[in-house]
């Protein structure tokens, strides 16, 4: 009497194993003919890939959305940068362009940023970042009023390095920084971290949709006389501009205290240095 | 009764064990005195290479297949077990690039890995009985000597060639130099520049010697992969922004799934796309090169960091460094393995995560189809 009923057991058996068999993975290779010759394919360009889909939304993590990320880090570092403060962007959430014509294009940006230092999560901000017309060769134009600043607070010891540093009868200097090993001594971290906060401020001027900067190393610092009750500095900096893969040497004369933040009063541009063979 | 009990627990087991296999990895030999989390200039890694091949007889063979412009052998090591069958091949370069230090340190842990888990490790062990692992540990060996001079050679990029260039710059970009579109962008004919993409196409030695070596291998050799740093990227072909390849899809899937496998370790975003997606346009690379004379999966690894340190990554982030780029790199080889021998096991690493429902339904199915059947046993 219950036979029918197995049969029936064992058909939705079956038929439940066909439903629920979990995915394989397709044995014929996509490209059928997996060792064509030297043969390009050339294809119109699906939206996606171009960087651009409507209405100027741009893909986040492509690059042109990650470019301009990087110019707004670069602005909060020179606002917000100091011995013991590094932003770095986290990810891009959302971006879109404006084309401005003459004025230039303007990017909106919805961005993810941590403090390295303290590795502390600042949250979400928008910024806004506007790279110049051809016509005007200026410095991006950035605004990024972000909230999750406040969590910082580095007070404490910026004034313990402030004042170890102006007391001392012996100026700081150091070079290499990191060092070819990626070793950085522990009395020279937040010094390194001020150069990359003086380095901000030449790396967000010289940027432009066609860049992506880094600083690659300290290579040199000296300590100058305190003036103005700022202490001062001589950097040389090497900047890295991914796009060109160039290695910039810059220097920079930078003043620093707790209350003023970080200056940059000069900055020079050294070409490369001749090479030689060893 | 207790008997039909017992007969559904053995179907309950059957069918709950679903079709995870999971992976233990029993440590293999501790390594020998060579510190895999140092960096080590040229000399030390010719060392190494030399060590292992002695101590891992008939698995490792060094094998020179071309001359730097300063007469270096350019040398691979050969991994693999001895096979009566057709086998096929992965290749792996590190070190196209100077100062990307990382990358070279990376191909010796690789290798370290390999040896130290194929004997216990069933899937390594497999896919070396059925693919040899051509592993390049540094191919820009002039340059690699070149930035461990001193402090102020450390950035160096490009081979020592002089090239046309006369007296004021020198060295070729030996990732713009190979025959792929060689340039139509993201070059320079400037020979002072970082990117310079050479005289002419393979004008450098060190790409001739990868192109001779792996066009003679071309339809054994199912992925090419070349390392170098930072950017935390997996860059698929092309580097044309007009030209897509034709298997892009999968090459996507498949460097999704590896930045997954990467993520999974400590956490570090990867993220996956073209060059001209991504990053920037480009020509010659060796990547393009390689999907363009028909190698199938063909992928650029960019490694730690985003830029806060770059191409000087301490020494204490190179374990979690390779041990990231080791599984996704693990990830892309064991899918081009199964592809090729037609392995569908539950345990190939898959673009789209298993249906654990679908398994659950299944097993209750099983399990009801054996009450009905014992308790009609039982009538």
């Amino acid at each position: 009497m219950r036979r029918p009923l197995c049969a029936l057991w064992v058909f939705l058996v079956l038929l439940g194993d066909c439903l629920a068999s979990p995915y394989r993975p397709e044995t014929e290779p996509l490209d059928p003919e997996p060792h064509e010759t030297n043969s390009i394919v050339e294809l119109e360009l699906p939206p996606e890939l171009d960087g651009t889909m409507s209405d100027g939304e741009l893909v986040p993590h492509h690059y042109p959305a990650q470019r301009a990320a990087k110019v707004a880090q670069h602005y909060l570092n020179t606002r917000h940068g100091s011995p013991f403060r590094w932003i770095e962007l986290h990810r891009v959430n959302k971006a879109s362009l404006e084309d401005l014509g003459q004025a230039g294009k303007k990017y909106y940006l919805e961005i993810s940023l941590k403090e390295v230092i303290s590795n502390t999560d600042l949250g979400q901000c928008s910024a806004e970042v506007l790279f110049s017309g051809e016509q005007d060769q200026r410095a991006p134009q950035v605004q990024c009023p972000c909230e999750g600043m406040q969590k910082l607070n580095t007070t404490a010891e910026e004034e313990a390095l402030f004042q170890r540093l102006n007391s001392s009868d012996s100026p700081v200097s150091g070079s290499n920084i990191p060092d070819s090993y990626g070793h950085i001594a522990p009395e020279m971290k937040p010094l390194w971290h001020l150069g990359a906060a003086a380095a901000s401020f030449v790396m967000l001027r010289e940027s432009n949709e066609s860049t992506l900067y880094n600083m690659a190393q300290v290579a040199s610092i000296t300590q100058l006389e305190t003036e103005n009750g700022q202490l001062r500095f001589k950097y040389h900096v090497l900047l890295h501009d991914m796009i060109s893969q160039e290695i910039l040497h810059w220097k920079l004369l930078v003043s620093w205290s707790p209350a003023g933040g970080v200056s940059v009063l000069q900055t020079e541009w050294q070409p490369k240095p001749a090479e030689s063979t060893p | 009764m207790s008997q039909s009990i017992r007969e559904i627990l053995v179907l309950l087991v059957l069918g709950g064990l679903g079709s995870q296999a999971s992976q233990r990895v029993a440590e293999g030999p501790e390594p020998r005195n060579y510190d895999y989390f140092k960096y080590h200039n040229m000399s030390e890694i010719s060392g190494w290479m030399e060590q292992l091949e002695k101590e891992n007889q008939g698995v490792v063979t060094i094998e020179p297949y071309g001359q730097t412009y300063e007469k270096q052998n350019i040398k691979l090591l050969k991994i693999g077990l001895e096979s009566t069958e057709k086998k096929k091949a992965i290749w792996m370069d590190c070190g196209i690039h100077a100062r990307e230090w990382i990358a070279p340190a990376f191909c010796q842990y690789f290798v370290k890995q390999i040896l130290d888990t194929y004997k216990t490790d069933e899937k390594i062990g497999q896919m070396l009985k059925n693919m040899d692992l051509y592993v390049t540990p540094v191919l820009n060996m002039d340059g690699y000597a070149h930035s461990w001079f001193n402090q102020s050679t450390r950035l160096w990029r490009k081979s020592r060639s002089p090239g046309n260039c006369g007296d004021s710059c020198m060295g070729t970009d030996l990732n713009r130099n190979f025959d792929a579109n060689w340039g139509a962008v993201g070059i320079s004919r400037n020979c002072c520049s970082e990117v310079y993409n050479g005289a002419t196409v393979l004008s450098e030695s060190e790409a001739q010697a990868v192109t001779d070596f792996v066009k003679v291998r071309s339809s054994e050799i199912l992925c090419f992969l070349t390392i170098h740093s930072y950017g935390q990227l997996i860059l698929v072909p092309f580097g044309h922004p007009n030209i897509t390849a034709p298997n892009y899809d999968e090459l996507m899937s498949v460097g999704l799934a590896a930045a997954k496998a990467i993520k999974d370790v400590h956490g570090m975003d990867y993220t996956v796309g073209s060059s001209p997606n991504v990053l920037y346009p480009n020509s010659g690379s060796s990547r393009d090169w390689a999907r363009l004379i028909g190698i199938p999966l063909s992928f650029t690894f960019e490694l730690r960091d985003k830029g806060q340190l770059g191409f000087e990554l301490p020494e204490d982030q190179i374990k979690p460094t390779c041990e990231e780029a080791y599984a996704g790199v693990r990830s892309i080889i064991t899918y081009a393995h199964d592809k090729a021998f037609h392995i569908t096991t539950p345990s190939t690493p898959m673009p789209t995560p298993p249906n654990t429902a679908a398994t659950l339904i299944a097993t209750i199915w099983t399990v009801l189809l054996a009450v009905c059947l014992t308790s009609a046993h039982l009538l």
